[in-house]
């Protein structure tokens, strides 16, 4: 455990000004204002893409590479998941089933880990 | 804000509340495992409390800590915060119309609030922004059916987080819980994929993350949702697409 140091204080201060700036840019100036419309078109898809850039390199990159085996307890866990999510579009249920298959396969195996 | 009666008391608030419910699990043990991260790199209790409590922004909180612990430039670690972040200046034009309606300090403070589950189930209930002409009861239920979600997404992640910070020596990283937090931003994902260019830009995203993921800053992430948006764009120009399950086309869409 490390001691208190102001700096790092000042660091936190400052991150959770960007929070507030990144997650609130366009919401500052109230002067009337709106999107093109090509960019209205496009966040349709920029919540999914959005998504789908955090989502996949975590289930198959391992320390900034693409995994080179099928032992890998991510890789079971989502097809169970996408499997359950197909069935019952549950989102709860998907994290449940997934991890079930991957604390196994991680802790019991020993992959991936 | 969450805690304001006249949105607790809405119908909408309870709906808000359910469906981040469905997620809470994995948001929890996202949280538990950055409240473990924090302290083994090596922050005081009180730093990693105080990073929870203000924050409030897991994938910054993850990309900045080992960076504080190696003692980078400050402008390094709030360069690496921002461009993590990047995707919320996208998510805040967009919500834009929803909230301009609201007080300043008010839009303040949904905008703090409103992490990524919270705006993506919202666009997903609401998916045509108001217009001049949209009543006012119209816009109450959508920021209070808002706030019911950010109400379940904050309680989860602050009580997992604070929970990790106390548990940090007890939970071995090795287990890999935070994991779960993958999966719900997945089942969420899967949850979105309502037509072919949808999917197809899923698919596009992560496929360009991975080819970009040398880039500095987690830069990847913001370039690969530009290229899944333009490609997506570019399809829909080329071949207007049918009616969706969503009903998303048409002019009015943000």
């Amino acid at each position: 455990m490390g001691e208190t140091d102001g700096w790092t204080l000042l660091t936190i201060a400052l991150l959770a000004a960007v929070t507030v700036l990144t997650r609130c840019l366009f919401f500052i100036s109230s002067r009337p204002w709106s999107l093109p419309h090509w960019a209205q078109r496009g966040l349709q898809y920029a919540p999914i893409a959005a998504l789908g850039a955090v989502v996949i390199p975590e289930v198959v990159m391992t320390q900034g590479h693409l995994i080179g085996t099928w032992q890998d307890p991510r890789l079971f866990a989502v097809a169970a998941g996408v499997a359950w999510f197909r069935w019952n579009k549950g989102v709860l249920g998907t994290i449940v089933v997934g991890m079930t298959v991957y604390l196994p396969l991680r802790l019991g195996l020993g992959w991936g880990g | 804000m969450f805690w304001k009666r006249n949105y607790r008391l809405h119908p909408e608030y309870r709906q808000g509340v359910r469906d981040l419910v469905s997620v809470a699990t994995g948001i929890g043990a996202w949280g538990l495992m950055t409240g473990v991260a924090m302290v083994k790199s090596g922050m005081s209790t009180l730093e990693a409390v105080a990073m929870t409590l203000t924050v409030y922004a897991g994938s910054a909180q993850l990309a900045s800590i080992p960076l504080i612990a190696a003692g980078a430039p400050l402008w390094v670690i709030l360069a690496t915060a921002f461009c993590v972040n990047l995707r919320f200046v996208v998510f805040s034009a967009h919500l834009r119309p929803y909230v301009m309606h609201l007080p300043l300090w008010e839009r303040l403070v949904t905008g703090y609030l409103t992490a990524d589950l919270s705006y993506v189930f919202f666009a997903k209930r609401y998916p045509h922004h108001p217009e001049a002409d949209t009543p006012a009861a119209q816009l109450e239920s959508q920021q209070a059916y808002l706030m019911g979600n950010c109400a379940i997404n904050y309680v989860a992640w602050m009580g997992a987080s604070l929970v990790g910070i106390a548990a940090a020596n007890a939970i071995p990283t090795h287990w890999g819980l935070e994991f779960a937090g993958i999966l719900a931003l997945m089942g969420v994902m899967l949850s979105l994929a309502s037509s072919p260019l949808r999917m197809l830009s899923m698919a596009v995203s992560g496929a360009a993350a991975v080819a970009a993921f040398a880039l500095p800053l987690k830069l990847n992430i913001v370039t690969a949702i530009g290229v899944a948006v333009v490609l997506a764009l570019a399809l829909e120009r080329a071949r207007p697409p049918a009616v969706t399950a969503t009903g998303v086309p048409g002019e009015k869409n943000g």
